[in-house]
């Protein structure tokens, strides 16, 4: 249910300018299954493996993933789900009310471009698995920036075309495809784990994580959580899940992500972190430079493992491409979907060519969340703290202001100096949607009573 | 025909993580393993939309 609610929604069709009324309300079952299959996508062939490209060690993979996926799953139950069971509101009439049409407008861009970056490290992902097909094609490593020749690129094109054309009829056949296939996807990612142990003949998953002596660790303890935690953040700290959890009956459905950090951030990381795992001992692969996840699948569990690699990236890619549609609809409304949906498709299709994107993905998540929970913390200023601290609750709503600049200055300044920091001084991107996401929120306690717009009294 | 498609299903997911496990105990060889997963991975997409809930 939750992915044609979603879709519903998403096509502005069901209550998305009004709470969701009470007879609307779904039971907690619709919310395990929606997260188990959201969180089982093509990008976690990508994820385990550059784990081990970072140098982490077990005792950081075993309880760092387990203890950041708790921390996600607590943000979900006790902050999203909380405010979403109170508001019933999507996250955009919910901003509109705080910052203002405008601003909605600018996070809309923001959203956008962000999504398309998303889904094109979908489409490389899906593309790997044309590789063992075309042997002489060479496929993109860790170390690829720029695309691996025009074979690469048709495959991209080809896999990103046949995304974005499914795209804009909507995503209600691929979302129901993604749903069947999320038990099987999920015991795929474990059959290559099973796999790989049986061709070390090792069972010591333990000793199989640990790096060979003398490689660097790049990623700690607390990136690992830092980063578990946070590659979601858009989702619950930035609140944008208000428009999937509005529908449930109780906070507690916050807890139905569990399904998803358990399953598909723990176990199924760790499963593909073993697949480069077995490339690195027994093919002496550079752990730095890596394997495409479609030649190592393939090589796992042959063509079942392909099409995982295939469905799980489309799966995961279609509703992001329309999503990033959508975003850059309510920019320009008078665009028709179908074109907005194509501008996002082309976008994503230049990003997903790039290799660079998906092999880069630990950090891009972080910016990700970076950029887009600051805005979440300002919805949880306003339900949690506004009257307590004395400044209006839904201002732009109140006073008839269509943008707030309290929120765009409490929004750009922590941003600003988060990138500053990441891109200056190099500091890992998932340690800093947190620090950011506060920031943001203190900013917008002092602009709004010193800038703010300020309700009119009858 | 529910009941058998959810059957088949079910034999789909169980050709999917058994023969790996077979084969992490060396006792099934990996192209055996390959042909029984694919022929799983065909069952589980016919069947599924048979029977389970998309809601």
């Amino acid at each position: 249910m939750v992915e044609t609610t979603e879709q519903t929604q998403a096509s502005g069709s069901e209550y998305e300018r009004e709470r969701v009324p009470d007879h609307a309300l779904k039971g907690p079952s619709a919310f395990w299954g929606m997260y188990a299959s959201e969180h089982t996508a093509g990008t976690e062939f990508m994820i385990g493996p550059l784990f081990i490209k970072w140098g982490a060690s077990a005792s950081s993979l075993i309880f760092g993933l387990l203890l950041g996926n708790l921390l996600a799953v607590l943000t979900w139950r006790f902050l999203t789900a909380e405010i979403a069971t109170k508001q019933r509101l999507t996250l955009y009439f919910k901003m509109e009310k705080i910052a203002g049409r405008g601003l909605v407008s600018i996070y809309n861009l923001a959203n956008g471009i962000l999504f398309c970056f998303l889904a094109g490290s979908m489409i490389t992902v899906s593309a790997t698995a044309v590789g063992p097909f075309f042997p002489t094609m060479a496929m993109p490593d860790f170390s690829s920036r720029l695309p691996t020749g025009p074979g690469w690129i048709a495959a991209c094109v080809v896999i990103g075309l046949a995304m974005t054309f499914v795209a804009t009829k909507g995503y209600g056949v691929v979302a129901k495809i993604g749903h069947f296939s999320a038990p099987w996807m999920f015991l795929i990612f474990i059959s290559c784990a099973l796999v790989t142990l049986g061709k070390l003949d090792n069972y010591n998953v333990w000793e199989l994580l640990t790096p060979p002596a003398g490689t660097p660790e790049r990623i700690s303890f607390w990136g690992v959580v830092f980063f578990s935690w946070f590659c979601n953040a858009a989702m619950h700290l930035g609140m944008a899940d208000l428009s999937v959890l509005r529908f449930a009956k109780s906070p507690n459905a916050g807890f139905a992500s569990a399904a998803g950090m358990f399953l598909g951030h723990y176990v199924a990381w760790i499963c593909a972190a073993l697949l480069l795992v077995y490339w690195v001992r027994a093919h002496g692969v550079d752990p730095t430079v890596g394997k495409d996840p479609g030649s190592m699948v393939n090589d796992a569990v042959g063509y079942a493992g392909l099409i995982c690699v295939i469905v799980a990236g489309w799966t995961t890619a279609n509703p992001t491409i329309y999503r990033a549609g959508l975003a850059f609809q309510g920019i320009l409304p008078s665009m028709s979907r179908t074109v907005s949906t194509m501008i996002a498709g082309a976008v994503c299709i230049g990003a997903g060519i790039f290799p660079a994107f998906a092999m880069n993905l630990l950090g891009f998540v972080g910016i990700y969340g970076t950029i887009l929970a600051p805005i979440g913390a300002i919805i949880i200023v306003d339900h949690f703290f506004a009257e307590r601290v004395g400044i209006p609750v839904d201002p732009a709503l109140r006073s008839g202001s269509p943008f707030n600049f309290a929120v765009l200055l409490a929004w750009l300044i922590p941003v600003g100096a988060a990138m500053f920091l990441h891109l200056r001084h190099d500091v890992f991107a998932s340690f800093l949607p947190l620090p950011t996401a506060i920031a943001c929120g203190l900013f917008y306690i002092v602009l709004s009573k010193t800038i703010g717009p300020q309700p009119s009294r009858a | 025909m529910k009941i058998i498609a959810k059957s088949i299903g079910l034999l789909g997911l169980a050709g999917t993580i058994v023969p790996p496990f077979l084969f992490m105990l060396h006792k099934l060889d990996s192209a055996p393993m390959q042909s029984v997963m694919l022929v799983s991975c065909v069952a589980w997409f016919v069947t599924a939309p048979m029977w389970m809930r998309s809601e």
